[in-house]
């Protein structure tokens, strides 16, 4: 039987703060276990929490940007359950009145876009590390740098078909967070994770099957590889005739399969209530037209922009948009009023290959700087080449591009007179290859450019060259 | 709702609390009152008045995002019965 696969995310995203959720301990990563932590968020007895203004702000961003209903007053509660990574024995998090609710975001597919609806956005603090010693050692040592960490969970109607859309939904939120800047999208560190709940159906059914839960998918390669494992699993299930079992499953990297998390199956009493800790928060139009404005234009309009206004092909859009960084280079470098296409060449070819090369780090090019090697080519005061190893030079070093075609002697050649003289020195001296061209062999004119060239040590500007040893071979 | 011997048990489950059979019993009556008690409020017409999940009129309480020192790490291990490093010791746990 033909199934059709029914698929929901929870994704969780790390917002990039400075200080954590509920206290000022800074949210830097790679420290010695436990030095960013206080009497708050180490869970001791008769502290307060106090809430980061900013962790509001940026969940509300995210809510707009996704065309969530934000809502009017919205309130914290405990999740109650122990666990060592915990504290308190509680996480703050929000359940009946998150921050923001029933938006939708648009997802590439195949021949068009759709939309996934998102169920809700709500804020919560992160939970500690957990390193299990090996072996024989019988204990877990806990690191409470990460609790209270802010996160945004983010989770989707069951709106998702097929494991490439999720992959689409997953790739098109990692966008929006790394375009508003609230978070840097790295699923490998972890700032930007996943949990997927996965039921199929036969093909057709408008009931939904028993549903999985699957964790741990920490790439987009992973999220996808998991998803199609599990809905083969299950349609063997259900094949064999089966029945799926409600359960939390572990996908394993290694091995491309999912596992059931034994014990797990004991459904959880969280017990959630209001946090009496921490007041309300109301949000009043202000404040959403504040943050509302401070939207940036997101990947998705940029790739639009590209191709509509500028020009350029799909596939550029894509590429240039892939960062928010390198689509920022491309746009300072259009503002000095050069060709969109050339610019985008540039940005793509040797600008992302002394990236990689080189390092980020190394780059001291700067826009109008690269708007002006393709001035130069345009006027051609230096060839493609040549423009190529100034490129390089000024990546490398920030000096101006002027001083180094100066230096290098790379400047053009494009006095006539000069190429002129070098091209009929050159026809003497190879009179059987011009009686050649004369008798129709065409094709002998790239040996007298390249040539020219080499005589010129590759300066000379090759429109010329060709026009110049055209018109000497046919007219004299 | 009514207190039974069986939601006694789940929250002291939950809880993590061993409670004997005496203990169990006084629970329940103990529980039951309190909710017996807080039940009166279902006497009151509350029709067109939002939950309250705050007892005071406050909202907003918020701090600007500036990261602050930390507690030095050793005093936030003080109390800790066991470490290694600078981290927490405990049982091993795998859920």
């Amino acid at each position: 039987m033909e199934y059709t696969a029914v698929i929901g995310l929870e994704v969780h995203a790390q917002l990039q703060t400075d200080s954590k959720i509920f206290c000022g301990c800074s949210t830097r990563f790679g420290q010695e276990p436990n030095v960013n932590t206080c009497p708050v968020c180490l869970g001791m007895p008769g502290v307060l929490p106090v809430l980061n203004k900013r962790v509001v702000d940026y969940t509300l961003m995210m809510g707009l940007a996704t065309h969530c209903r934000i809502a009017a007053e919205s309130v914290f509660a405990r999740k109650n359950y122990f666990y060592p990574d915990l504290p308190k024995g509680y996480q703050i998090s929000q359940y009946e009145r998150p921050i923001c609710e029933e938006g939708w975001v648009e997802i590439p597919v195949q021949g068009g876009a759709r939309k996934i609806r998102i169920t809700r956005i709500h804020m919560e603090e992160d939970a500690g590390k957990l390193v299990h010693e090996g072996g024989g050692g019988a204990a877990s040592l806990v690191d409470l740098n990460r609790a209270g960490v802010p996160l945004m969970e983010i989770v989707s109607e069951p709106d998702i078909r097929s494991p490439e859309e999720a992959r689409a939904y997953m790739q098109t939120l990692r966008d929006i967070v790394v375009y508003l800047g609230i978070c840097d999208g790295n699923m490998e560190e972890g700032s930007l994770r996943c949990d997927a709940n996965i039921s199929i159906m036969p093909a057709g059914s408008e009931t939904f099957g028993t549903r999985t839960e699957i964790k741990n998918m920490n790439s987009f390669r992973y999220l996808a590889q998991a998803l199609e494992y599990e809905i083969q699993r299950q349609t063997e299930v259900l094949e064999d005739g089966g029945r799926i079992i409600q359960e939390t499953r572990l996908f394993d990297s290694a091995k491309g399969v999912t596992a059931s998390m034994r014990g797990k199956e004991e459904a959880h009493d969280y017990r959630y209530f209001p946090e009496p800790d921490l007041v309300p928060i109301r949000i009043d139009p202000e404040w959403v037209d504040r943050i509302g404005a401070e939207i940036p234009e997101l990947r998705s309009e940029k790739i639009a922009r590209y191709v509509q206004d500028l020009g350029l092909p799909e596939y550029d859009a894509e590429v240039l948009t892939g960062e928010p960084g390198t689509a920022r280079f491309f746009e300072d470098i259009l503002a000095h009023g050069v060709e969109p296409k050339k610019v985008s060449n540039w940005v793509m070819g040797e600008y992302t290959r002394l990236l990689k090369d080189k390092g980020m780090e190394t780059a001291r090019i700067s826009p109008e700087q690269v708007a002006g090697i393709i001035r130069m080519v345009d006027a051609s005061t230096v060839s493609v080449s040549g423009a190529k190893q100034v490129f390089e030079e000024v990546f490398l070093t920030g000096k101006d591009p002027d001083a180094i075609v100066r230096e290098k002697g790379l400047a053009q050649v494009s006095d006539e007179g000069a190429i002129e003289e070098e091209i009929k020195a050159i026809l003497e001296a190879n009179p059987q290859q011009v009686e050649q061209y004369r008798d129709g062999q065409e094709k002998v004119l790239g040996y007298f450019v390249g040539q020219v060239m080499k005589a010129t040590r590759g300066r000379a500007n090759p429109r010329l060259v060709n026009e110049i040893l055209i018109k000497k071979l046919k007219g004299e | 709702m009514k207190i039974t011997r069986e939601i006694v048990r789940h929250v002291a489950d939950l809880a993590r609390l061993e409670l004997g059979p005496e203990e169990a019993l006084k629970m329940e009556s103990q529980l039951g009152d309190i909710l017996g008690y807080i039940g009166l409020l279902d006497g009151l017409d509350l029709s067109g008045i939002p939950p309250t999940s705050h007892v005071q009129e406050i909202f907003n309480v918020m701090r600007e995002d500036e990261a602050r020192s930390s507690l030095p790490v050793e005093k936030g291990l003080a109390n800790a019965p066991d470490r290694e490093g600078t981290a927490f010791k405990v049982p091993k746990v795998i859920e």
